[in-house]
Parts: C-alpha cells; sequence; structure tokens
C-alpha cells in the first residue's frame, strides 16, 4: 500500500517530464522467488533521443530493469507507461523495442540473413518483402557480404553486429542493450562503441545500455544513471553535457577524461553507501 | 634453370608456395575406404581357414563360400522374408517417429502434462519387451499388428526422450527474444524449439533406427513359436531347426547389411541436417 501511495505522489510530480518520455517506470520493484529484492521503488523517465546508460556494480538490478522494460518478466509493483507508442495486449509497445543480449543470441541453424529476418518474420512479414529492409540493416552494421554465412563462421564482433542488425530491422523506437559488449576484447569493443554511436546520432533512436564499465558508459551517453545495489536502487542520475563529438580524439581528451573522473567518484560512492548499509 | 626466374619474381610468390592450403591427399582418402574392405577380407578369410584347415564339417559351421552360394541359391525364399522383416522395421521406426515427436511436443506443453504421462513411457522402456510380447501376440488382432507394436515399443522412447531433451534446451534469451516479440506458442515451436531439437533428434532417429531392426527380430522369434509370420528371423530359426546353417548364417549376413544399412541412412540424413552448423557434424578446422 504505501508503495502505491508513494509512486503515486511521484507520477503527479513528474508529468511535464513524463510528457516526452519513451519509457517511464513509476516505483517499480522486483522480488525474485527466492526473496531477494532485485529493484526496489525505482522511477525513471527516459527522454525521446538519449543515450542512457544503466552503470552499477553486479546485482545492483540494472539488468533486471531493463528485462523489466522489455517486458521480459513482470515487475513484483508499480507501473510502466509508454507514453508515445500504441500498447498490444500485453501492454507493451510491439515492434517498438529491440534488445541487444550481452551474448549475441544467434539461432546457429539460420544464416545471417534468417536470423534479422527473424523479428519480421514473427510480424508476419513476407521475406520478399522484408529482403530490402534486411539487405539495408545489414549494411548499416557493416556485414552487406555475409547475410549467406552462418553464425558459427563468424568472429565474437560480427556475431554481435548480427545481433544489433537483428534488434534494429523493426526500426524500433527504443533500443535495449544488456552489456551487448562485456565479453568481447577491447580493441573490437571500441569499434562497436563507434558503430553504435554512430547508428544512435543517425537514426535519432533513444538507447538504454546496461554496463558496468564506467569508461563505456562516459565515452557513449549522454546521461547516466548510477545504481546501487542491495536493494537495486537510483542513485544517481547524472547528465553528460558535452558538445564534443565522440571519436578517438575525445577519448584522450581532458573532457573525457573529467568525465570518468566524475563517474568513477559517484560509483564509488554508490558501492560504498550499499556496504555501509549492510 | 628455369626456375630461376619464378624466384626473383619476388618474396611473395615465394610465401604463396609456402603457405599453402594443408590438402586432404588422395592417399589418405582412399585409406579410410580400403583399411575396413581390407580388415572385413581379412576376417572372412580367417574363417575360411579355419573351416577348411580344421575339416569342421557344414553343420557345426559352413565356410564363407558355402554360406555365399546358399545367400544366393537360397533368395527366393530369403528375400521375400527379408521384406517382411523391412516392411515391419520401417513401419515401426515411421510410427515411432511420428508419436514420438507429437508425444515430446505435447509433453513440453507444461510440466503437469509431462508428470502426468511420463511415467507411462518410462514403464514401457523398462519392461523387457520380450517378456510382453506373447502378450502382445495374444490381444493384437494378428500377428503382423502385434510384431509392429513390439518394434514401435522399442524405437518409441530414444526418439521420445532424445525429443524431449531437445525441445527442452533451447537458449532461453533465443525463448526471450520470441516472448519480446510476441511470438505464439505454434511460431515458438516450430521457428525455434523443432530446429533447435534437431541435434537430439537425429540421435534418437539413429538408435531407434538400429533398435527397430533388432525389436523386429525379437518379436519375430517370439511369433515364429507360434508358427505364424515369415520374417527373415522366422527363416532364421526354421533353419537352425533344420540343422541348415549355411541359410541360417546366410540370414544373419542379410539382417546384418540390413542393420549397417539403417545406421548408413539415417547418419547421412543426420549429416545433411546438420552440416551446415551443428559442431558435431562440422569438420574441426585446426
Amino acid at each position: 500500500m504505501t508503495l502505491e501511495v508513494a509512486s503515486h505522489k511521484t507520477a503527479s510530480a513528474a508529468v511535464p517530464s513524463a510528457a516526452r518520455a519513451v519509457v517511464s517506470m513509476r516505483g517499480i520493484s522486483k522480488v525474485f522467488s527466492n526473496g531477494t529484492l532485485a529493484l526496489s521503488n525505482m522511477s525513471l523517465d527516459v527522454r525521446r533521443g538519449e543515450f542512457l546508460s544503466l552503470l552499477g556494480p553486479s546485482g545492483c538490478g540494472k539488468s533486471t530493469a531493463l528485462r523489466i522494460i522489455a517486458g521480459l518478466g513482470a515487475p513484483s509493483s508499480g507501473t510502466i507507461d509508454w507514453p508515445s507508442s500504441t500498447i498490444n495486449a500485453k501492454g507493451l509497445p510491439q515492434g517498438d523495442i529491440g534488445f541487444v543480449f550481452q551474448d549475441p543470441t544467434l539461432m546457429p541453424w539460420q544464416t545471417v540473413f534468417g536470423n534479422v529476418y527473424l523479428p519480421l518474420r514473427l510480424a508476419g512479414v513476407s521475406k520478399r518483402d522484408a529482403t530490402e529492409r534486411i539487405t539495408e540493416t545489414l549494411s548499416l552494421v557493416g556485414l552487406d557480404d555475409f547475410a549467406q554465412s552462418y553464425p558459427r563462421e563468424l568472429s565474437g564482433g560480427m556475431k554481435m553486429r548480427v545481433s544489433i542488425a537483428r534488434a534494429l530491422v523493426t526500426k524500433p523506437k527504443l533500443l535495449l542493450m544488456d552489456e551487448p559488449f562485456a565479453a568481447l576484447d577491447e580493441i573490437t569493443r571500441q569499434k562497436l562503441n563507434d558503430d553504435v554511436l554512430r547508428l544512435w546520432r543517425q537514426s535519432g533512436i533513444t538507447v538504454i545500455f546496461v554496463t558496468h564499465s564506467v569508461f563505456e558508459s562516459a565515452y557513449l551517453s549522454n546521461r547516466i544513471v548510477v545504481m546501487r545495489a542491495r536493494p537495486g536502487q537510483v542513485f544517481a542520475d547524472l547528465p553528460i553535457d558535452t558538445a564534443a563529438v565522440r571519436d578517438e580524439e575525445y577519448r584522450t581528451s581532458e573532457e573525457y577524461r573529467a568525465t570518468c573522473a566524475v563517474v568513477s567518484r559517484t560509483l564509488h560512492d554508490a558501492i560504498h553507501s550499499a556496504e555501509v548499509r549492510q | 634453370m628455369s626456375s630461376e626466374p619464378q624466384a626473383a619474381a619476388g618474396p611473395a610468390s615465394h610465401d604463396d608456395a609456402v603457405i599453402a592450403p594443408p590438402r586432404i591427399g588422395i592417399n589418405e582418402r582412399l585409406l579410410t575406404i580400403l583399411v575396413p574392405i581390407i580388415m572385413l577380407g581379412l576376417a572372412i578369410l580367417g574363417w575360411h581357414l579355419l573351416v577348411t584347415l580344421n575339416n569342421i564339417p557344414k553343420y557345426i559351421l559352413p565356410g564363407p563360400q558355402l554360406v555365399f552360394q546358399t545367400l544366393w541359391s537360397d533368395m527366393p525364399v530369403l528375400f521375400p522374408a527379408l521384406l517382411v522383416t523391412l516392411r515391419i522395421t520401417f513401419s515401426a521406426l515411421g510410427l515411432a517417429v511420428l508419436v514420438g515427436v507429437l508425444f515430446a511436443v505435447l509433453l513440453i506443453q507444461s510440466k503437469w502434462i509431462e508428470l502426468a504421462l511420463y511415467p507411462f513411457a518410462v514403464i514401457l522402456q523398462v519392461t523387457p519387451i520380450v517378456a510382453i510380447a506373447p502378450l502382445i501376440l495374444i490381444y493384437a488382432p494378428s500377428t503382423q499388428i502385434a510384431l509392429l507394436i513390439v518394434a514401435f515399443l522399442v524405437a518409441f522412447f530414444p526418439i521420445l526422450s532424445n525429443m524431449v531433451q531437445g525441445l527442452k534446451s533451447v537458449d532461453h534469451n533465443l525463448l526471450n527474444l520470441f516472448d519480446l516479440y510476441g511470438a505464439s506458442r505454434w511460431k515458438q515451436l516450430i521457428y525455434l524449439r523443432l530446429p533447435a531439437s534437431m541435434p537430439y533428434f537425429m540421435t534418437g532417429l539413429r538408435i531407434g533406427g538400429g533398435l527397430s531392426l533388432i525389436a523386429a527380430v525379437v518379436a519375430e522369434f517370439a511369433a515364429g513359436s507360434a508358427g505364424a509370420g515369415s520374417g527373415l528371423a522366422f527363416r532364421l530359426l526354421e533353419a537352425g531347426f533344420r540343422l541348415n546353417y549355411a541359410r541360417l548364417y546366410a540370414a544373419l549376413i542379410l539382417l546384418t547389411l540390413t542393420g549397417v544399412a539403417i545406421f548408413g541412412v539415417t547418419s547421412f540424413v543426420s549429416w545433411l541436417v546438420l552440416h551446415r552448423w551443428h559442431e558435431s557434424a562440422v569438420r574441426r578446422e585446426n
């Protein structure tokens, strides 16, 4: 009961920002069947066109939050609104969400083409109608020549690109990425970071990017939400206001270094505050 | 002398020559075929020598020459019998595939359906088929149907259990992805669960294929005592009673060849389906 009252208050207070939101979480809590409180009373408005990173130590509920937004597992309490989308029977904005998992999660029996076709196929689009869109999306992620390859023939970075292409092929409004590059080597990861930024700038898509890397979040985002563990909560909401173009030069700039320092300090405080409470 | 200008063409061409991709030599390929054939030939030769050097009478152990002669001369008897056995074997296997796959799809629909039905499948599997074959012979409307039921019961379980395992062994995130895109259970089955379970199904098919032949023979043995049926196993028994061991061995050879052929065909089907994507069927690149 108390939870619900509290969420109503925040909701009415946040109406102006919620109006511009792609998705708006109100008082979301999640209790797992083993009794763990993974998320406690989390409220967050994700604004249109934003590149938002959810940053925090493992166990802070950032992946759980992302999955709840995607409709993979219902919250124990709280509400999720999609102010600018049409909602289907399950309360989800059908076709408006793309999801990239930590693993490429490709179907090994399908070619690259078949894997990227999947979301359209499930939406009932014929192969003939889908072909142009798929070819377009594959060239967006630089895989023009690999449509007929099987996943096992590709490198880790290329598999991730297929996964991104699959998420983008429906032209979603919101792209959810769950530590997508955590398993990749540093060089591949930087390349993919640049590609994701380019796609974000070109398409104006909204991105929620879950990561535990200070450097990655500082490089990519224009807003970083730092989370705290046990229970998972929003600890700080940091706008990253910089006019600088994020590129190789930015990586070595003083501004980037300063941003990393602020983010790093905030993350440290978040971890420390959770330890103190223990 | 003539090689000099080529060498002078530059270090690049020299390197190309050195790092040519490794090839599987013709010799190795020839050996893969020859070795099993030679070994088989040696075994038959050993059999021949054993019989001739020891003067073993043909009513104890016939030599290979006599067996192959009998195989040819008794073809009018053996071939129709082979067809009967084959028909039972393949009907049973086809039925086992159909029922096994459908039953597996039914079982994974809910935990409760599985809890309610799986015990029956296990009970059928663990009960020795030879022990219940006489019962089936009594209850079934005809001997042919009884044989079919016995062979089916044996081939059914490996297909079912492998298929259930396969349908359940789907990457959880792929299932999440299908949920995300609002896929129906039907689409999830067709586009995800069935293709993902193919490696498991193929294992079940290979085991079930071999077992259905064995079960068809066992069933014929059981039915043979009742005097009906003219499958290969019955001819084998009959030849044994008449001390016609050359024909017995000829029938045995036909059965073995059938088993090998079934294994070959099911392995080939498995390769056809899996060779593009599954690790078990892909050549390792080292």
